[in-house]
């Protein structure tokens, strides 16, 4: 009992920093209709400037995750400005190629800046921790998940109760529509971008306190795996998105603990597959039917 | 009629051109002339060029994302390998490779099979996120077996031969596989291919087999990187399956994107600029993989440009030629008039 508790609670862990990652995947998916390859080397960044913030500059760590969050929705913001704004009419397949440059510029960036050597992230101490039916509970955990139910909340609530969330909503409706509706479209792609890369920096914070190390390739896999969880829920869905992370995480602890370690990732990516077969639009995406 | 012979000239000249790169290469090699640096580039390269034209069959042609192309590279580079080691002194190696990469590419079309089943329910971002978690499982089923060496990678050192003895069976490997892309282009199969790329429900409507077509697209592809991969295993001393993850079927997306979709020529020439580009760079250093990513995306945002794009139709020879033509035409009528 105290394993699968233990299990449990790593698993929401790990699944609420798939979900953040996931959520900025799949508001920039449904919103500007592209695949961001570059969003899990935004979580590399944010990581960065989390340790040069708090080890160079001596910030408190509040302050430093600020810190981090301003510079990854600024990196978000300019990526857009300069690399995908000038494709907005291009073929996707244009897109996903310079999302993929924009990948390789920030691994190789990072690399030239810090060099290949793993750096350790800074750790939140004087935390504590807990202990129910016998399983210690670190105060971080409890952070990332109390962390992650605001800002899911909090995001639900802009999305669907204020005036930029409404036209978000529009835009990704329909974008020719949302324009004639004096939605402007260049303006809320780009606020898309830097909410999605600043949820991005917040997982960084909670990915370094889990994982310490971080190194130039850090966002990669961390970043395909909230890819997948993002389309396991139902890419372009924010609650799917949320969904889909929390499972990923739960579905990769559990094989880890019960099953093997090695073979974990096969097994998440196989659950993804069997659920596609049987939902080809994801848990909550939408279904689209064609017409002729 | 003519203009089907125009085609049918067009991809003869890339043949020839590319067998006649083959011949210049093979008197360089054999005649000593050849640097160290462009030996082990060779067959590398080449397989690259398989890989990509392959690839482009899926992408290209059938317009389908997949993002699992070293999965089928992987499974052929082991299959392969195994059964090299394992005819390795029993048999002459002009059949024992053959054999081998001919076994890679079997292995790896049943493998595109398999994928290509789910991909006959699902299309677009779900179908690339569906390859990019095959080819994960493939690498991690292949690092956790026994016999495929597990995490410390298959010892190939038996099997392993420079580019001398491999470059023939590369050459040939590349022209057949152009020449199969070619004329499926050009057959009735595939006009059905590029059919149901265009219009999927209307291909249907006039009795194309999507099902078929897909599956089949698939399992060619999929037989081409297989048999790529067995002769890739046979330049390594030691193959893992980590080195084969989703970075390298992106890089080979690259290739085929920035080569022009359903070119052939076009595969083949990225290929070649892009796998020696960074080897040529290598004075650079650190700095050439960002000068890379930041060519890949400069390239990505000319192509697109509509001024970029027009400034660049009008420097092609054709247009050249019929402006230069249309311009003669209304000087002769300015003189007829005088």
């Amino acid at each position: 009992m105290s394993i699968f508790l233990r299990t449990f609670i790593s698993g929401l862990n790990l699944g609420s920093i798939y979900a953040l990652i996931a959520l900025g995947y799949s508001m920039v998916y449904g919103i500007a209709k592209m695949l961001n390859f570059a969003h899990g080397d935004i979580i590399m960044i944010g990581a960065y400037t989390g340790i040069v913030a708090v080890m160079n500059l001596h910030l408190p760590p509040v302050v430093a995750l600020i810190v981090s969050v301003i510079v990854c929705a600024g990196l978000g913001m300019l990526i857009e400005t300069l690399a995908y704004k000038p494709l907005r009419q291009a073929p996707s397949l244009s897109v996903l190629i310079t999302a993929i440059g924009v990948s390789y510029f920030l691994q190789n960036l990072a690399l030239l800046i810090f060099g290949s050597e793993q750096k350790a992230y800074p750790q939140m101490s004087g935390l504590g921790s807990f202990t129910i039916l016998d399983v210690k509970v670190d105060g971080i955990t409890v952070m990332t998940l109390a962390v992650t139910a605001v800002i899911m909340i909090g995001l639900t609530l802009f999305i669907n109760g204020t005036r930029m969330g409404k036209a978000m909503r529009a835009v990704s409706e329909d974008r020719g529509a949302a324009e004639l509706m004096g939605i402007s479209v260049n303006k809320t792609i780009l606020i898309t971008f830097a909410i999605g890369s600043g949820l991005a920096a917040i997982a960084s914070a909670f990915y370094g306190m889990t994982y310490v190390y971080i190194k130039p390739t850090t966002g990669s896999m961390p970043g395909i795996k909230a890819f997948t969880a993002a389309v396991f829920g139902g890419i372009g869905s924010l609650p799917g998105a949320m969904l889909g992370g929390i499972l990923l995480g739960l579905i990769e602890q559990f094989a880890k603990a019960y099953i093997s370690t090695q073979w974990s990732d096969a097994i998440v990516f196989a659950v993804l597959i069997l659920v596609l077969i049987v939902r080809p639009t994801g848990l909550l995406g939408k279904k689209s039917t064609e017409k002729v | 009629m003519a203009k089907k012979l125009k085609t049918v000239h067009k991809d003869l000249l890339t043949l020839a051109i590319l067998a006649a790169l083959y011949a210049v290469l093979a008197v360089l090699l054999y005649s000593g002339a050849m640097s160290r640096q462009l030996m082990n580039m060779l067959i590398p390269v080449s397989m690259y060029v398989v890989m990509a034209v392959s690839l482009n069959l899926v992408v290209g042609l059938l317009g389908e994302l997949s993002l699992g192309h070293a999965g089928f590279m992987s499974l052929g580079l082991f299959s392969g390998c195994l059964l090299s080691l394992f005819l390795n002194g029993q048999v002459p190696e002009i059949v024992r490779i053959p054999l081998s990469m001919l076994a890679g590419g079997l292995v790896a079309a049943i493998g595109g099979l398999i994928v290509g089943l789910p991909a006959l329910r699902l299309r677009g971002d779900y179908l690339a996120i569906v390859t990019l978690a095959c080819c994960e499982i493939i690498k991690s089923v292949i690092t956790n077996l026994n016999f495929t060496g597990g995490a410390l990678g298959l010892n190939t050192a038996p099997v392993y031969t420079n580019a001398k003895h491999l470059l023939p069976y590369a050459a040939v490997l590349v022209l057949i596989t152009a020449l199969v892309m070619m004329n499926l282009k050009r057959s009735k199969q595939g006009r059905a291919i590029m059919s149901i790329r265009d219009n999927r429900i209307a291909a249907e409507s006039v009795g194309i087999n999507v099902t078929y077509y897909k599956l089949a697209v698939f399992v060619l592809a999929a037989f081409f990187a297989g048999a790529a991969g067995a002769l890739y295993g046979h330049c390594f001393a030691n193959v893992k399956a980590v080195s084969f993850d989703y970075n390298v079927s992106i890089e080979i997306l690259v290739i085929v994107v920035l080569g022009g979709m359903g070119s052939i020529g076009g595969s083949v020439v990225a290929a070649i600029v892009l796998r020696t580009l960074p080897e040529m760079l290598r004075e650079f250093q650190n700095f050439r993989m960002l000068v890379y990513a930041i060519v890949l995306i400069l390239v990505m945002l000319a192509t697109n440009n509509p001024r970029l794009k027009q400034f660049f139709a009008g420097l092609h020879p054709g247009t050249l030629w019929k402006k230069w033509k249309a311009g003669r035409i209304k000087e002769k009528e300015a003189g007829s008039h005088e």
